[in-house]
Protein backbone atom coordinates (compact mmCIF):
# COMPACT_ATOMS: atom_id res chain seq x y z
CA UNK A 1 0.00 0.00 0.00
CA UNK A 2 1.15 3.61 -0.84
CA UNK A 3 2.48 6.13 2.03
CA UNK A 4 -1.63 6.61 2.42
CA UNK A 5 -3.40 8.10 5.64
CA UNK A 6 -5.72 5.48 6.87
CA UNK A 7 -7.12 7.49 9.72
CA UNK A 8 -11.20 7.36 9.71
CA UNK A 9 -13.29 9.40 9.73
CA UNK A 10 -17.01 9.62 9.99
CA UNK A 11 -18.62 11.40 7.12
CA UNK A 12 -22.29 10.09 7.45
CA UNK A 13 -25.12 9.64 10.47
CA UNK A 14 -28.32 7.85 10.44
CA UNK A 15 -30.82 6.68 13.01
CA UNK A 16 -34.40 5.63 13.38
CA UNK A 17 -35.04 5.58 17.09
CA UNK A 18 -38.39 6.27 19.20
CA UNK A 19 -37.31 9.82 19.24
CA UNK A 20 -37.59 10.54 15.66
CA UNK A 21 -37.48 8.45 12.11
CA UNK A 22 -34.37 9.67 11.43
CA UNK A 23 -30.90 11.25 12.76
CA UNK A 24 -31.68 14.93 12.76
CA UNK A 25 -35.28 14.29 14.30
CA UNK A 26 -33.20 12.04 16.93
CA UNK A 27 -30.50 14.79 17.97
CA UNK A 28 -33.42 17.46 18.11
CA UNK A 29 -35.44 15.36 20.20
CA UNK A 30 -32.46 15.18 22.06
CA UNK A 31 -31.82 18.14 22.50
CA UNK A 32 -34.60 19.10 23.60
CA UNK A 33 -34.82 16.23 26.46
CA UNK A 34 -37.87 14.57 25.14
CA UNK A 35 -38.13 10.67 26.17
CA UNK A 36 -39.21 7.95 23.45
CA UNK A 37 -41.31 5.82 26.13
CA UNK A 38 -44.79 5.05 25.59
CA UNK A 39 -47.26 2.36 27.49
CA UNK A 40 -47.84 -0.32 25.02
CA UNK A 41 -51.41 -0.30 23.42
CA UNK A 42 -51.37 -4.05 22.13
CA UNK A 43 -53.58 -6.40 23.84
CA UNK A 44 -50.36 -9.05 24.27
CA UNK A 45 -48.76 -6.40 26.62
CA UNK A 46 -51.77 -6.16 29.36
CA UNK A 47 -50.49 -9.04 31.44
CA UNK A 48 -46.83 -8.56 30.78
CA UNK A 49 -44.54 -6.95 33.98
CA UNK A 50 -43.80 -4.57 31.75
CA UNK A 51 -46.39 -2.79 29.81
CA UNK A 52 -43.85 0.43 28.53
CA UNK A 53 -41.08 0.67 26.28
CA UNK A 54 -39.45 2.82 23.76
CA UNK A 55 -41.01 1.87 20.95
CA UNK A 56 -39.97 3.82 17.68
CA UNK A 57 -41.63 6.75 16.39
CA UNK A 58 -41.68 6.06 12.95
CA UNK A 59 -43.10 2.51 12.18
CA UNK A 60 -40.18 1.09 9.75
CA UNK A 61 -43.16 -0.81 7.31
CA UNK A 62 -44.74 2.93 6.63
CA UNK A 63 -41.21 4.07 5.00
CA UNK A 64 -40.56 0.44 3.25
CA UNK A 65 -42.37 -0.49 0.13
CA UNK A 66 -44.59 -3.37 1.44
CA UNK A 67 -43.13 -6.43 -0.72
CA UNK A 68 -39.63 -5.68 0.70
CA UNK A 69 -40.73 -4.92 4.29
CA UNK A 70 -42.37 -8.42 4.20
CA UNK A 71 -39.36 -9.80 3.77
CA UNK A 72 -37.01 -8.54 6.40
CA UNK A 73 -37.25 -8.85 9.94
CA UNK A 74 -38.25 -5.68 12.28
CA UNK A 75 -34.56 -5.25 12.99
CA UNK A 76 -33.36 -5.37 9.25
CA UNK A 77 -36.31 -3.19 8.68
CA UNK A 78 -34.81 -0.68 11.38
CA UNK A 79 -30.83 -1.43 9.92
CA UNK A 80 -31.68 -0.81 6.00
CA UNK A 81 -33.59 2.80 6.74
CA UNK A 82 -30.53 4.05 8.62
CA UNK A 83 -28.19 2.51 6.63
CA UNK A 84 -29.66 4.19 3.86
CA UNK A 85 -30.06 7.82 5.59
CA UNK A 86 -26.39 7.56 6.59
CA UNK A 87 -25.29 5.96 3.33
CA UNK A 88 -27.43 9.21 1.69
CA UNK A 89 -26.04 11.81 4.22
CA UNK A 90 -22.45 11.01 3.35
CA UNK A 91 -23.34 12.19 0.18
CA UNK A 92 -23.77 8.66 -1.98
CA UNK A 93 -26.62 7.90 -3.98
CA UNK A 94 -27.65 4.65 -5.68
CA UNK A 95 -25.19 1.48 -5.62
CA UNK A 96 -21.36 1.43 -5.12
CA UNK A 97 -19.61 1.26 -8.38
CA UNK A 98 -22.74 2.20 -10.15
CA UNK A 99 -24.03 5.94 -9.30
CA UNK A 100 -21.70 6.05 -6.12
CA UNK A 101 -18.59 6.36 -6.78
CA UNK A 102 -16.84 3.80 -4.08
CA UNK A 103 -15.18 0.61 -5.57
CA UNK A 104 -17.60 -2.24 -4.41
CA UNK A 105 -14.60 -4.10 -3.15
CA UNK A 106 -13.65 -1.42 -1.07
CA UNK A 107 -16.69 -0.79 1.40
CA UNK A 108 -17.69 -3.01 3.64
CA UNK A 109 -20.90 -3.59 5.98
CA UNK A 110 -20.80 -4.04 9.75
CA UNK A 111 -24.31 -3.67 11.05
CA UNK A 112 -24.61 -5.92 14.16
CA UNK A 113 -27.73 -7.23 16.53
CA UNK A 114 -27.97 -8.12 19.83
CA UNK A 115 -30.91 -10.79 19.66
CA UNK A 116 -31.61 -11.43 15.65
CA UNK A 117 -34.61 -11.80 14.17
CA UNK A 118 -36.36 -12.62 17.69
CA UNK A 119 -40.37 -11.73 16.26
CA UNK A 120 -40.12 -13.40 12.83
CA UNK A 121 -38.86 -16.58 15.22
CA UNK A 122 -42.15 -16.27 17.54
CA UNK A 123 -44.34 -15.25 14.82
CA UNK A 124 -43.46 -18.07 12.65
CA UNK A 125 -43.24 -20.55 15.41
CA UNK A 126 -46.85 -19.72 15.78
CA UNK A 127 -47.87 -20.61 12.51
CA UNK A 128 -46.42 -23.66 12.97
CA UNK A 129 -48.37 -24.73 15.80
CA UNK A 130 -51.29 -23.21 14.56
CA UNK A 131 -51.75 -23.82 10.65
CA UNK A 132 -48.68 -26.79 10.43
CA UNK A 133 -45.26 -26.96 8.51
CA UNK A 134 -46.30 -26.29 4.73
CA UNK A 135 -47.29 -22.59 6.05
CA UNK A 136 -43.91 -21.46 7.96
CA UNK A 137 -42.72 -18.74 5.59
CA UNK A 138 -40.07 -19.96 3.06
CA UNK A 139 -38.03 -16.17 4.23
CA UNK A 140 -38.05 -17.29 8.06
CA UNK A 141 -34.34 -18.32 8.02
CA UNK A 142 -32.94 -15.20 6.15
CA UNK A 143 -35.36 -13.38 8.37
CA UNK A 144 -34.11 -14.65 11.47
CA UNK A 145 -30.62 -14.74 11.08
CA UNK A 146 -28.90 -12.25 13.07
CA UNK A 147 -26.60 -11.34 9.96
CA UNK A 148 -29.88 -10.64 7.82
CA UNK A 149 -29.29 -6.85 8.74
CA UNK A 150 -25.66 -6.90 7.35
CA UNK A 151 -26.63 -8.47 4.67
CA UNK A 152 -29.30 -6.73 3.28
CA UNK A 153 -27.63 -3.83 3.65
CA UNK A 154 -24.81 -4.67 1.74
CA UNK A 155 -26.92 -6.38 -0.62
CA UNK A 156 -28.97 -2.73 -1.09
CA UNK A 157 -25.77 -0.58 -1.88
CA UNK A 158 -23.56 -2.90 -3.08
CA UNK A 159 -20.61 -3.76 -0.88
CA UNK A 160 -18.44 -6.58 -1.44
CA UNK A 161 -15.36 -5.73 0.93
CA UNK A 162 -17.43 -7.97 3.50
CA UNK A 163 -20.22 -7.72 5.84
CA UNK A 164 -19.99 -8.72 9.36
CA UNK A 165 -21.96 -9.13 12.60
CA UNK A 166 -20.28 -9.01 15.45
CA UNK A 167 -22.89 -9.87 18.81
CA UNK A 168 -22.40 -9.06 22.07
CA UNK A 169 -25.25 -7.75 23.05
CA UNK A 170 -25.90 -4.60 24.19
CA UNK A 171 -21.71 -4.11 23.06
CA UNK A 172 -22.82 -4.95 19.46
CA UNK A 173 -23.42 -1.86 17.69
CA UNK A 174 -20.23 -0.51 19.36
CA UNK A 175 -18.23 -3.69 18.40
CA UNK A 176 -19.65 -3.40 14.93
CA UNK A 177 -18.01 0.31 14.61
CA UNK A 178 -14.71 -0.18 15.82
CA UNK A 179 -14.67 -3.74 13.67
CA UNK A 180 -15.76 -1.49 11.16
CA UNK A 181 -12.61 0.96 11.54
CA UNK A 182 -10.19 -2.19 11.61
CA UNK A 183 -11.14 -3.26 8.17
CA UNK A 184 -10.17 0.55 7.02
CA UNK A 185 -7.33 1.04 9.19
CA UNK A 186 -5.75 -2.80 8.14
CA UNK A 187 -6.88 -1.89 4.11
CA UNK A 188 -9.43 -3.81 3.74
CA UNK A 189 -11.58 -1.40 2.90
CA UNK A 190 -12.40 2.31 2.28
CA UNK A 191 -15.92 3.02 2.99
CA UNK A 192 -17.74 0.77 5.45
CA UNK A 193 -21.48 1.34 6.84
CA UNK A 194 -21.44 0.51 10.64
CA UNK A 195 -23.21 0.49 13.60
CA UNK A 196 -26.59 -1.46 15.06
CA UNK A 197 -30.45 -2.18 14.95
CA UNK A 198 -32.83 -3.77 17.22
CA UNK A 199 -36.42 -5.03 17.56
CA UNK A 200 -37.54 -6.99 20.26
CA UNK A 201 -40.47 -5.17 21.96
CA UNK A 202 -42.26 -8.41 22.42
CA UNK A 203 -44.11 -10.35 24.88
CA UNK A 204 -41.31 -13.24 25.27
CA UNK A 205 -38.11 -10.67 25.37
CA UNK A 206 -40.00 -8.23 27.83
CA UNK A 207 -41.35 -11.42 29.85
CA UNK A 208 -37.37 -12.32 30.21
CA UNK A 209 -35.37 -9.22 30.47
CA UNK A 210 -37.98 -8.23 33.42
CA UNK A 211 -37.89 -11.37 35.01
CA UNK A 212 -33.81 -10.61 35.08
CA UNK A 213 -34.81 -8.14 37.49
CA UNK A 214 -33.20 -5.62 34.80
CA UNK A 215 -35.82 -3.47 33.75
CA UNK A 216 -37.73 -0.74 35.06
CA UNK A 217 -41.24 -1.70 36.19
CA UNK A 218 -42.23 2.32 36.65
CA UNK A 219 -45.69 1.19 33.95
CA UNK A 220 -47.38 4.27 35.56
CA UNK A 221 -44.93 6.76 34.33
CA UNK A 222 -42.82 5.61 31.58
CA UNK A 223 -41.13 8.78 30.11
CA UNK A 224 -39.55 9.26 33.37
CA UNK A 225 -38.65 5.48 34.21
CA UNK A 226 -35.02 5.80 32.53
CA UNK A 227 -32.86 7.64 34.99
CA UNK A 228 -29.59 7.25 34.93
CA UNK A 229 -27.52 8.12 37.67
CA UNK A 230 -30.17 9.57 39.35
CA UNK A 231 -31.20 7.98 43.35
CA UNK A 232 -34.30 6.28 42.00
CA UNK A 233 -33.24 4.74 39.12
CA UNK A 234 -34.25 0.94 38.89
CA UNK A 235 -33.76 -0.32 35.19
CA UNK A 236 -33.80 -0.12 32.04
CA UNK A 237 -36.05 0.30 29.56
CA UNK A 238 -36.32 -1.26 26.51
CA UNK A 239 -36.09 0.33 23.14
CA UNK A 240 -35.82 -0.19 19.79
CA UNK A 241 -34.46 1.57 16.12
CA UNK A 242 -30.88 1.45 14.42
CA UNK A 243 -28.04 3.81 14.44
CA UNK A 244 -25.21 3.51 11.88
CA UNK A 245 -22.56 5.66 10.82
CA UNK A 246 -20.44 6.05 7.73
CA UNK A 247 -16.84 5.41 8.42
CA UNK A 248 -13.82 5.99 5.89
CA UNK A 249 -10.71 6.54 5.45
CA UNK A 250 -9.14 9.96 5.64
CA UNK A 251 -7.67 10.07 2.32
CA UNK A 252 -10.76 8.71 0.50
CA UNK A 253 -13.14 11.31 2.34
CA UNK A 254 -10.52 14.19 1.27
CA UNK A 255 -10.60 13.11 -2.32
CA UNK A 256 -14.28 13.28 -2.61
CA UNK A 257 -14.39 15.87 -0.30
CA UNK A 258 -16.51 14.73 2.09
CA UNK A 259 -18.42 16.49 4.86
CA UNK A 260 -16.11 14.94 7.77
CA UNK A 261 -18.31 14.98 11.34
CA UNK A 262 -15.36 13.61 13.52
CA UNK A 263 -12.33 11.58 13.19
CA UNK A 264 -12.45 7.78 14.94
CA UNK A 265 -9.65 7.27 16.66
CA UNK A 266 -9.90 3.49 17.65
CA UNK A 267 -11.77 1.23 20.46
CA UNK A 268 -10.55 0.23 23.84
CA UNK A 269 -12.15 -3.82 24.22
CA UNK A 270 -12.41 -6.03 27.36
CA UNK A 271 -14.50 -9.02 29.41
CA UNK A 272 -15.43 -8.77 32.58
CA UNK A 273 -15.09 -12.85 33.55
CA UNK A 274 -17.48 -12.28 36.45
CA UNK A 275 -20.92 -13.05 35.36
CA UNK A 276 -22.93 -13.70 32.84
CA UNK A 277 -25.26 -10.60 33.39
CA UNK A 278 -24.23 -8.82 36.21
CA UNK A 279 -21.98 -5.70 35.67
CA UNK A 280 -18.32 -6.48 37.41
CA UNK A 281 -19.34 -4.08 40.67
CA UNK A 282 -16.02 -2.43 40.64
CA UNK A 283 -15.78 -1.23 36.69
CA UNK A 284 -11.97 -3.34 36.57
CA UNK A 285 -13.55 -4.66 33.09
CA UNK A 286 -14.21 -1.40 32.20
CA UNK A 287 -11.23 0.23 33.22
CA UNK A 288 -9.34 -2.31 30.81
CA UNK A 289 -11.32 -1.48 27.85
CA UNK A 290 -10.07 2.35 28.99
CA UNK A 291 -6.59 1.39 29.40
CA UNK A 292 -6.53 -0.94 26.00
CA UNK A 293 -8.12 2.36 24.20
CA UNK A 294 -4.84 4.74 25.35
CA UNK A 295 -2.62 2.00 24.81
CA UNK A 296 -3.83 1.87 21.13
CA UNK A 297 -4.96 5.23 20.05
CA UNK A 298 -3.91 8.65 19.52
CA UNK A 299 -6.57 9.81 22.25
CA UNK A 300 -4.99 12.25 25.02
CA UNK A 301 -6.79 12.08 27.79
CA UNK A 302 -6.66 15.96 28.38
CA UNK A 303 -8.37 16.60 25.28
CA UNK A 304 -11.27 14.27 26.65
CA UNK A 305 -15.05 16.59 26.69
CA UNK A 306 -17.57 14.50 26.51
CA UNK A 307 -18.60 10.88 26.97
CA UNK A 308 -21.63 9.54 25.63
CA UNK A 309 -22.23 6.82 28.74
CA UNK A 310 -23.76 3.44 28.47
CA UNK A 311 -25.74 3.90 31.41
CA UNK A 312 -29.11 2.39 31.11
CA UNK A 313 -30.47 3.20 34.66
CA UNK A 314 -29.66 0.17 36.79
CA UNK A 315 -28.12 0.50 39.92
CA UNK A 316 -24.94 -1.34 39.51
CA UNK A 317 -23.85 -0.62 35.89
CA UNK A 318 -24.46 3.08 36.10
CA UNK A 319 -21.84 3.38 39.30
CA UNK A 320 -19.49 0.79 37.76
CA UNK A 321 -19.45 2.82 34.71
CA UNK A 322 -18.45 5.63 36.73
CA UNK A 323 -15.74 4.22 38.44
CA UNK A 324 -13.92 2.52 35.97
CA UNK A 325 -14.09 6.33 34.00
CA UNK A 326 -12.92 8.21 37.30
CA UNK A 327 -9.59 4.73 37.94
CA UNK A 328 -8.50 5.44 34.38
CA UNK A 329 -9.22 9.45 33.62
CA UNK A 330 -8.52 10.85 37.40
CA UNK A 331 -8.59 14.23 37.25
CA UNK A 332 -8.96 14.31 33.40
CA UNK A 333 -12.50 13.24 34.15
CA UNK A 334 -12.81 16.56 36.29
CA UNK A 335 -14.22 18.88 33.05
CA UNK A 336 -15.84 15.88 30.75
CA UNK A 337 -19.76 16.47 29.69
CA UNK A 338 -21.38 13.14 30.90
CA UNK A 339 -24.59 12.32 28.99
CA UNK A 340 -26.64 9.18 29.39
CA UNK A 341 -29.00 9.60 26.11
CA UNK A 342 -30.61 6.05 27.13
CA UNK A 343 -32.61 8.79 29.29
CA UNK A 344 -34.39 9.75 26.58
CA UNK A 345 -33.91 6.89 23.53
CA UNK A 346 -34.25 3.86 25.98
CA UNK A 347 -32.21 1.13 25.53
CA UNK A 348 -31.73 -0.14 22.34
CA UNK A 349 -29.44 -3.18 23.39
CA UNK A 350 -27.39 -4.40 19.75
CA UNK A 351 -28.64 -1.02 18.32
CA UNK A 352 -27.73 1.10 21.33
CA UNK A 353 -23.35 1.21 20.23
CA UNK A 354 -24.84 2.73 17.03
CA UNK A 355 -27.49 5.28 17.95
CA UNK A 356 -24.99 6.44 20.39
CA UNK A 357 -22.10 6.50 17.66
CA UNK A 358 -24.33 8.63 16.00
CA UNK A 359 -24.75 11.02 18.86
CA UNK A 360 -21.62 11.52 19.92
CA UNK A 361 -19.99 11.96 16.32
CA UNK A 362 -23.00 14.90 16.48
CA UNK A 363 -21.73 15.89 19.76
CA UNK A 364 -18.52 16.81 18.35
CA UNK A 365 -19.89 18.29 15.25
CA UNK A 366 -22.17 20.64 16.77
CA UNK A 367 -19.93 21.04 19.91
CA UNK A 368 -22.43 20.30 22.34
CA UNK A 369 -23.41 17.60 24.35
CA UNK A 370 -26.93 16.37 25.05
CA UNK A 371 -28.58 15.84 28.43
CA UNK A 372 -29.52 13.35 31.03
CA UNK A 373 -33.27 13.80 31.42
CA UNK A 374 -35.34 12.53 34.62
CA UNK A 375 -32.40 13.13 37.24
CA UNK A 376 -34.11 14.69 39.94
CA UNK A 377 -31.66 13.79 42.45
CA UNK A 378 -27.76 12.65 41.02
CA UNK A 379 -26.82 10.01 42.86
CA UNK A 380 -24.05 11.29 45.49
CA UNK A 381 -21.62 8.27 44.51
CA UNK A 382 -21.50 9.48 40.99
CA UNK A 383 -18.41 11.01 41.25
CA UNK A 384 -18.61 13.02 37.73
CA UNK A 385 -19.83 15.69 35.95
CA UNK A 386 -23.02 14.96 34.46
CA UNK A 387 -25.04 16.87 32.02
CA UNK A 388 -28.49 17.54 33.32
CA UNK A 389 -31.95 18.49 32.05
CA UNK A 390 -30.31 20.93 29.46
CA UNK A 391 -27.85 20.38 26.95
CA UNK A 392 -24.42 21.89 27.38
CA UNK A 393 -21.93 23.47 25.05
CA UNK A 394 -18.84 21.60 24.64
CA UNK A 395 -15.57 23.87 24.64
CA UNK A 396 -13.62 24.95 21.35
CA UNK A 397 -10.35 23.73 19.72
CA UNK A 398 -9.65 20.19 19.45
CA UNK A 399 -11.88 17.87 21.77
CA UNK A 400 -12.32 14.13 22.26
CA UNK A 401 -15.39 12.11 22.88
CA UNK A 402 -16.04 8.27 24.62
CA UNK A 403 -18.79 5.99 23.58
CA UNK A 404 -18.95 3.36 25.55
CA UNK A 405 -21.41 0.28 25.23
CA UNK A 406 -21.40 -3.12 27.47
CA UNK A 407 -22.95 -5.80 27.16
CA UNK A 408 -24.37 -9.01 28.67
CA UNK A 409 -22.07 -11.59 29.12
CA UNK A 410 -19.37 -8.66 30.24
CA UNK A 411 -18.32 -7.44 27.09
CA UNK A 412 -17.05 -4.00 27.45
CA UNK A 413 -16.43 -1.40 24.24
CA UNK A 414 -15.29 1.95 24.28
CA UNK A 415 -15.23 4.45 20.98
CA UNK A 416 -12.95 7.02 21.03
CA UNK A 417 -13.82 10.07 18.63
CA UNK A 418 -11.93 13.45 18.27
CA UNK A 419 -12.84 16.72 16.36
CA UNK A 420 -11.24 17.70 13.02
CA UNK B 1 -66.29 -26.79 -8.71
CA UNK B 2 -63.41 -26.47 -10.89
CA UNK B 3 -62.20 -22.81 -11.14
CA UNK B 4 -61.87 -21.99 -14.94
CA UNK B 5 -58.41 -20.97 -16.48
CA UNK B 6 -59.45 -16.56 -16.00
CA UNK B 7 -60.55 -17.32 -12.08
CA UNK B 8 -57.08 -18.93 -12.09
CA UNK B 9 -55.24 -16.03 -13.49
CA UNK B 10 -57.19 -14.05 -11.34
CA UNK B 11 -56.79 -15.75 -8.08
CA UNK B 12 -52.53 -15.85 -8.96
CA UNK B 13 -52.81 -12.02 -9.63
CA UNK B 14 -53.82 -11.74 -6.27
CA UNK B 15 -51.23 -13.86 -4.76
CA UNK B 16 -48.38 -12.26 -7.31
CA UNK B 17 -49.55 -8.97 -6.04
CA UNK B 18 -49.59 -9.76 -1.89
CA UNK B 19 -46.16 -11.54 -2.53
CA UNK B 20 -44.33 -9.05 -4.99
CA UNK B 21 -46.37 -6.14 -4.92
CA UNK B 22 -47.06 -6.20 -8.64
CA UNK B 23 -50.41 -5.04 -10.17
CA UNK B 24 -53.12 -7.38 -10.70
CA UNK B 25 -53.24 -6.47 -14.29
CA UNK B 26 -49.50 -7.34 -15.12
CA UNK B 27 -49.90 -10.85 -13.96
CA UNK B 28 -50.82 -12.29 -17.69
CA UNK B 29 -50.09 -15.65 -18.86
CA UNK B 30 -46.49 -15.18 -20.64
CA UNK B 31 -45.32 -14.05 -17.89
CA UNK B 32 -41.88 -15.21 -15.92
CA UNK B 33 -41.91 -15.20 -12.33
CA UNK B 34 -38.70 -15.04 -11.71
CA UNK B 35 -38.03 -12.26 -14.17
CA UNK B 36 -40.97 -10.54 -14.87
CA UNK B 37 -42.84 -10.29 -11.70
CA UNK B 38 -40.20 -10.25 -8.92
CA UNK B 39 -40.71 -13.57 -7.71
CA UNK B 40 -37.59 -15.20 -6.52
CA UNK B 41 -37.25 -18.72 -6.20
CA UNK B 42 -38.02 -18.73 -2.26
CA UNK B 43 -40.99 -15.99 -2.68
CA UNK B 44 -41.81 -19.03 -5.39
CA UNK B 45 -42.28 -21.25 -2.72
CA UNK B 46 -45.15 -18.94 -1.14
CA UNK B 47 -47.24 -18.23 -4.16
CA UNK B 48 -47.60 -22.00 -4.49
CA UNK B 49 -48.49 -23.06 -0.89
CA UNK B 50 -50.82 -19.58 -1.22
CA UNK B 51 -51.92 -21.55 -4.80
CA UNK B 52 -52.44 -24.77 -3.27
CA UNK B 53 -54.52 -23.30 -0.45
CA UNK B 54 -56.47 -21.26 -2.98
CA UNK B 55 -57.24 -23.91 -5.68
CA UNK B 56 -57.31 -27.18 -3.83
CA UNK B 57 -54.42 -28.82 -5.20
CA UNK B 58 -51.17 -30.06 -4.01
CA UNK B 59 -47.79 -28.89 -6.00
CA UNK B 60 -44.60 -30.88 -5.45
CA UNK B 61 -41.46 -29.55 -4.67
CA UNK B 62 -40.16 -31.50 -7.95
CA UNK B 63 -43.00 -29.80 -9.70
CA UNK B 64 -42.31 -26.50 -8.93
CA UNK B 65 -39.25 -26.47 -11.18
CA UNK B 66 -41.43 -26.95 -14.37
CA UNK B 67 -43.97 -23.67 -13.00
CA UNK B 68 -41.60 -20.94 -14.94
CA UNK B 69 -44.62 -18.73 -16.14
CA UNK B 70 -47.93 -17.73 -15.14
CA UNK B 71 -49.36 -19.61 -17.99
CA UNK B 72 -47.42 -22.90 -16.41
CA UNK B 73 -48.86 -22.87 -13.05
CA UNK B 74 -52.50 -22.19 -14.62
CA UNK B 75 -52.09 -25.61 -16.97
CA UNK B 76 -51.20 -27.45 -13.88
CA UNK B 77 -53.78 -26.14 -11.72
CA UNK B 78 -56.49 -26.44 -13.95
CA UNK B 79 -55.25 -30.28 -14.88
CA UNK B 80 -55.01 -30.96 -11.40
CA UNK B 81 -57.18 -29.16 -9.31
CA UNK B 82 -60.63 -31.62 -7.86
Amino acid sequence: MNATNRAVVVTGVGATTPLGGDSATTWEAMLAGESGARPLTQEWAADLPVTFAATAAVEPTEILPRPQARKLDRSAQFGLIAAREAWADAGFQGRAGEDAPVDPDRLGVVLASGIGGVTTLMDQYDVLRERGARKVSPHTVPMLMPNSPSANVSLDVGARAGAHTPVSACASGAEAVGYAAEMIRTGRADVVLAGGTEACVHPLPIAAFANMMAMSKDNENPKTASRPFDTARNGFVLGEGAGLVVLESADHAARRGARVYCELLGQGLSADAHHIAQPEPTGHGIATALRHLLATTDLKPEQLAHVNAHATSTPQGDLAEVKALRAVLGENLDPVAISATKSMTGHLLGGAGGVATVATALALYHRVAPPTINVDELDPEVDADVVVGKPRELPSGTIAALSDSFGFGGHNVVLALRTV
Amino acid sequence: MAASREEIIAGLAEIVNEIAGIPNDEVTEEKSFTDDLDVDSLSMVEVVVAAEERFGVKIPDDDVKGLKTVGDAVGYIADHQS
